[in-house]
């Protein structure tokens, strides 16, 4: 009788936030075109390790399952990205899977990414169309401007280039590259441009762009080919700019 | 304002690194590269810089203290970042490593390189000459450890240059920026050359 393939999957797995972190092995039946998530549901279905010992089901999260939610990140050998586009055909085995630590864990490979959401609100990455009255039509945008712009748009706040960055650590309060190109999209939109000294101003603080060591990870691993280096390096140039107008004076937005 | 704080330190940190310590190193190693002419020409430079006028206030305001800012702001840098290139080996990753490395070693470098240079010179009578530097290097242990300093430093500045143009906006596209690694590697191997051969000129 032909041996049943199987994929052996080695999990980092975390108990609750504060205890310590461990390894546990699974071996789950093989299929072709197994993402790493159904992979996942194969383990919950029947959460025995590989030798055999009865244990918890691994815990994830997940929504999209198409790659524009960022809720199912994860460090897949060793690089960070979603689980769901993640091909296990196309993965190296023994597939590792831990959680992307730069993050509280919360369980697992679940994470409180709560410090990007609240990085968003920090820099005001939104366009403030709401008056007491009705403010009419903003300007309008040249199509071409929008489709650069719709390139920045596509970030899910997944956290992967915070999760490589070097400088995103508990050492620092660098809020990291995503926030940071967000300020970059929403100042190149002709309405969100009323606001963008205001947002230059906010990441020329502590924990702002100036925290950035220029190696370059966030780019490379970013899941949406975001090109998040261009934004630091065009943030960089405004705000250079912006720090002159400050310091010699000028008109300051 | 007081939360812009960081923000000016660090484009301060990245100034200083190229005027005035990029330029006081780019000018150190031409006066060294005299020695490749010999024994008099090495003096005749090294007298000339010795003789500047208001020299203490050079010393002071265009090495001293931008160094120190440099040096220490840069410590600060240098840990607070977590490096991980074993898990993202990648080329600029290994240059952000590099970076922080050359800065370490050339910080321990130049204080050793002071204390056995500057201060001999200030507060012990000894006189800066070809044969000075002829003793510190007379055993194949300091003048390894010299050429180690002196390529981490030239590196350092190199590569350095890259992350100004970044850093103050400069280079934006990444054309642009792989354009500038070249540059500033041609730069790193061309002021190593000049560096290296003068050292080995006093050996």
């Amino acid at each position: 009788m032909a041996e049943k393939k199987t994929i052996r999957f080695i999990i980092t797995r975390q108990d609750n936030p504060n205890s310590a972190p461990y390894k546990e092995e699974f071996d789950i039946p093989y299929r072709p075109n197994l993402n790493v998530i159904a992979a996942l549901m194969e383990i919950r279905r029947n959460p025995v390790t590989a030798d055999g010992k009865k244990t918890t089901p691994v815990a994830w999260e997940m929504n999209c399952l198409e790659e524009v939610c960022g809720a199912c990140s994860m460090v897949i050998n060793g690089k960070p990205r979603q689980s769901c586009s993640a091909i296990v055909d196309q993965l190296e085995q023994p597939i590792r899977l831990e959680p992307m630590k730069t993050f509280p864990v919360v369980r697992d490979l679940i994470v409180d990414r709560s410090r990007m959401f609240d990085a968003l609100k920090k820099v005001k990455a939104w366009i403030p169309i709401d008056g007491s009255y009705d403010l009419g039509p903003g300007p309008r945008m040249p199509e071409v401007k929008r489709q650069w712009a719709y390139e920045l748009a596509k970030c899910m706040t997944c956290g992967c280039c915070l999760e490589a960055c070097p400088n995103v650590n508990d050492r620092s309060g660098f809020i990291g590259p995503a926030p940071l190109s967000q300020v970059r999209l929403f100042n190149a939109h002709p309405t969100g441009a009323m606001h963008k000294a205001e947002r230059l101003q906010t990441i020329m603080g502590d924990g702002g762009l100036a925290n950035c060591g220029n190696s370059q990870n966030c780019v490379q691993v970013c899941p949406k080919g975001i090109p998040l280096t261009t934004s630091i390096a065009a943030l960089n140039r405004d705000t250079t700019i912006q720090s002159f107008k400050n310091f010699f004076g000028s008109d300051k937005v | 304002m007081a939360a812009n704080r960081e923000f000016f330190n660090r484009k301060l940190h990245s100034l200083l690194g190229v005027i005035p310590v990029g330029a006081f190193l780019f000018v150190h190693l031409t006066v060294n590269f005299q020695a490749t002419k010999g024994e008099d020409a090495y003096n005749k430079a090294s007298e000339f810089m010795g003789n500047l006028p208001y020299l203490l206030f050079l010393e002071i305001f265009l090495i001293f203290l931008p160094l120190l800012f440099h040096a220490i702001y840069g410590i600060y840098v240098a840990f607070t970042a977590k490096n991980n290139v074993t898990q993202y080996s990648w080329f600029r990753n290994w240059m952000f490593l590099l970076q922080r490395l050359t800065g370490i070693i050339t910080l321990v470098y130049v204080a050793w390189h002071v204390w056995n240079t500057t201060i001999q010179a200030k507060f012990f009578n000894a006189e800066v000459n070809f044969d000075m530097m002829a003793n510190i290097v007379d055993n194949p242990v300091t003048l390894g450890l010299y050429i180690v300093g002196i390529v981490s430093a030239v590196f350092h500045l190199a590569n350095g240059l890259w992350s100004f143009c970044v850093s103050w906006g400069l280079t934006i596209t990444p054309k642009s920026q792989r354009v500038f690694t070249w540059i500033t590697m041609a730069i790193f191997v061309a002021l190593s050359y000049v560096g290296v051969t003068a050292i080995l000129a006093f050996a």
